[in-house]
């Protein structure tokens, strides 16, 4: 698949993702700037981690006006496949790609450390059987507490659409959530970083069989 | 004409940045009687005068840009 990872000013994993999808997946990758007024044929989408704009306002809230959204918001309803980590996920958050929104952490604390995450039987792919019970993946945030209201939270639960949730809750996230799907299953954020587990040198390499996963799954959906 | 708007977390999300503020106040000696809510405000100046379709385009602006409606209300004053 044809990957654009944007590049928004700020954002401070574009790189690691390209070397996960480039380097470690194979993937044709190409590193997009936020100004860019099209996708130019890319098949999917990677919003990086991140402090796009310095978090200036609300983690996310101005990339989400960034020329480029309008067209990943245009791709996205379309069925196209978009990822959001960390920063990114707070993008799609507040770009209404994602229900709900990420604030402050509950202890006010930056955390950096490798999370154990509980996987949720989601859909294909994103399931126990494909990725296992748990996983390790780092996170590095100070805004990862995902808020949604009941109704909201009650009608991602009823859709499967919470991917992970956090095995020791380390930033006060309604329901453990560290990773949610949009409900038509094209659509996903997490805090941690996948792409920061992809090799030995790295705490795990869970974070291959997630990017696998969505790699696989957004494929799949292409052929169906 | 200026504009000052001001946003401040919803009621019922929980404000990590309210409740500090709140534990350093009792360190002060004063207890708050109920949660501090930390918001921001937001001042411009722009031309034109208060009609209607100013404040449909301040709404527009308020909620999405300056306010993000799942966690945060707003109010503004222009004067």
């Amino acid at each position: 698949m044809k990957i654009a990872i944007i590049q928004f000013p700020g954002s401070n994993c574009d790189r690691d993702a390209y070397y996960a999808l480039a380097g470690v997946f194979n993937q044709p990758s190409r590193l997009f700037w936020h100004k860019r007024p099209s996708l130019a044929g890319a098949e999917c989408v990677v919003l990086p981690g991140g402090f796009s704009y310095g978090d200036y306002l609300r983690c996310g809230a101005i990339a989400r006006f960034s020329p480029i959204m309008k067209s990943i918001i245009e791709f996205a309803n379309n069925g196209g496949p978009v990822i959001g980590i960390c920063n990114g996920f707070q993008i799609l958050c507040e770009a209404g790609l994602l229900p709900g929104a990420l604030v402050r952490n509950e202890g006010m604390e930056f955390v950096c450390e490798t999370a154990s995450l509980k996987v949720e039987d989601s859909m294909d792919y994103f399931n126990q059987e494909s990725l296992g019970e748990t996983i390790d993946i780092p996170i590095a945030h100070g805004e990862g507490n995902y808020r949604i209201d009941d109704a909201g939270l009650t009608e991602l639960e009823a859709n499967n659409q919470v991917l992970f949730r956090y095995a020791n809750n380390p930033n006060g996230s309604k329901a453990d959530i560290a990773g949610i799907r949009n409900k038509n299953g094209n659509v996903f954020g997490m805090m941690p970083h996948p792409e920061r587990a992809v090799e030995d040198l790295h705490p795990s390499r869970d974070g291959i069989g997630v990017i696998k996963a969505f790699l696989k799954s957004q494929m799949a959906r292409q052929k169906a | 004409m200026k504009v000052t708007v001001f946003v401040t977390p919803k009621k019922t999300v929980l404000d990590p940045q309210g409740a500090a503020v709140s534990h350093a106040m009792e360190h002060l000696g004063l207890t708050p009687s109920n949660d501090v809510r930390v918001g921001k405000t937001v001042e411009f100046e722009i031309d034109g005068s208060d009609t209607p379709e100013l404040r449909a385009q301040l709404d527009q602006i308020c909620d999405g840009l300056l306010c993000n409606p799942v966690i945060e209300d707003f109010r503004y004053e222009l004067a």
